[in-house]
């Protein structure tokens, strides 16, 4: 499996997602900078987090508009698969290739902890190495991941299955109590209806090593290579 | 020329940084205060020419950067 990893200034968890790539993949990423204009041929495209131009304006709103992001539309036009996690979340929202945005948190503060999500759709290139409805336990770090779509949009995803990951509590359910930012029911992780662009505000590649303490990540980037290769 | 936009949230958006202004001014003894929404002021320089076709510009910027239709609204002068 060829990837490529698009760093932003400002990106600040690439070097996390090249590793956990590499380390089940075999093959380090192509880092792309983002004032290159194309990407090289590769299966993936990974979006990572971080605060990309200093979180200016809006997250994600100026990398949206780079010249690297327009190939990067291109790309997902063509059927390349694009993972954005964190703040490559927000910038798949500001490009529009998934729907809905995000707001400051609920609760107005940084989150920063693990939280247990549930995982709707185990269908996916980039899930299917997870259990039906398994719930993992994977970090989350943001100051916006607070979704935002409207009703209509929203039974849309439900009625369409576009919803991949909610936020839940110890034993799966999805409260109030378990939402980590106030996301609208729940959405930490969405994926448009080709099912080639994943977005999700928890972090994978934080959780693939014994020494992050927990592995719940591994089986999205394993999902990734058994697919892609 | 100068295009003043305001840009803010759409009616029924949370504004969770609105709200922790309007709970900050009741802190400080505002009582009567019954609600803030938090927005964004830009100031966009232009050269000089028609103002009907800088608002234009202007409402392209706000469609494709200045702005998220998404979640705001805004609203633009154009002056001199």
């Amino acid at each position: 499996m060829r990837s490529a990893v698009v760093v932003f200034p400002a990106s600040n968890c690439d070097q996390d997602v090249a590793r956990a790539l590499e380390k089940v993949t075999g093959t380090a990423p192509h880092m792309v900078w983002h004032a290159d204009s194309a990407l090289p041929e590769v299966d993936l495209i990974v979006l990572p987090g971080g605060f990309s131009y200093g979180d200016y304006l809006r997250c994600g709103a100026m990398a949206a508009k780079t010249a690297i992001m327009a190939d990067v539309v291109r790309r997902a036009g063509a059927g390349t698969h694009v993972l954005g996690i964190c703040n490559g979340f927000q910038i798949l929202l500001e490009t529009g290739l998934l729907p809905g945005a995000m707001l400051p948190n609920a609760n107005v503060h940084f989150v920063c902890r693990d939280v247990h999500l549930k995982t709707e759709r185990t269908d996916t290139v980039f899930t299917r190495h997870y259990e039906n409805d398994a719930l993992l336990r994977i970090p989350v770090a943001h100051h916006e991941g607070n979704y935002f779509a409207s009703d209509q949009v929203l039974d849309d995803l439900e009625g369409s299955g576009q919803i991949v990951f909610r936020y839940a509590d110890e034993n799966a359910d999805i409260t109030e109590d378990a939402n980590p930012n106030g996301a609208r029911r729940n959405i930490a992780g969405l994926i448009n209806g080709r099912g080639n662009v994943l977005g999700m505000m928890p972090h994978p590649e934080r959780a693939v090593d014994d020494a992050h303490g927990g592995i719940d990540g591994l089986p999205l980037f394993r999902s990734l290579l058994d697919a892609l290769s | 020329m100068k295009a003043r936009i305001h840009v803010t949230l759409k009616n029924g958006v949370l504004d969770p940084q609105g709200k922790a202004i309007e709970n900050a001014l009741k802190a400080l003894g505002f009582d009567n205060v019954a609600g803030v929404r938090q927005g964004k002021f830009l100031e966009v320089d232009l050269a000089p020419g028609d103002a009907g076709a800088a608002k234009a510009q202007v409402d392209d910027m706000c469609q494709k950067l200045l702005a998220n239709t998404v979640i705001e609204d805004y609203d633009i002068e154009i002056e001199g």
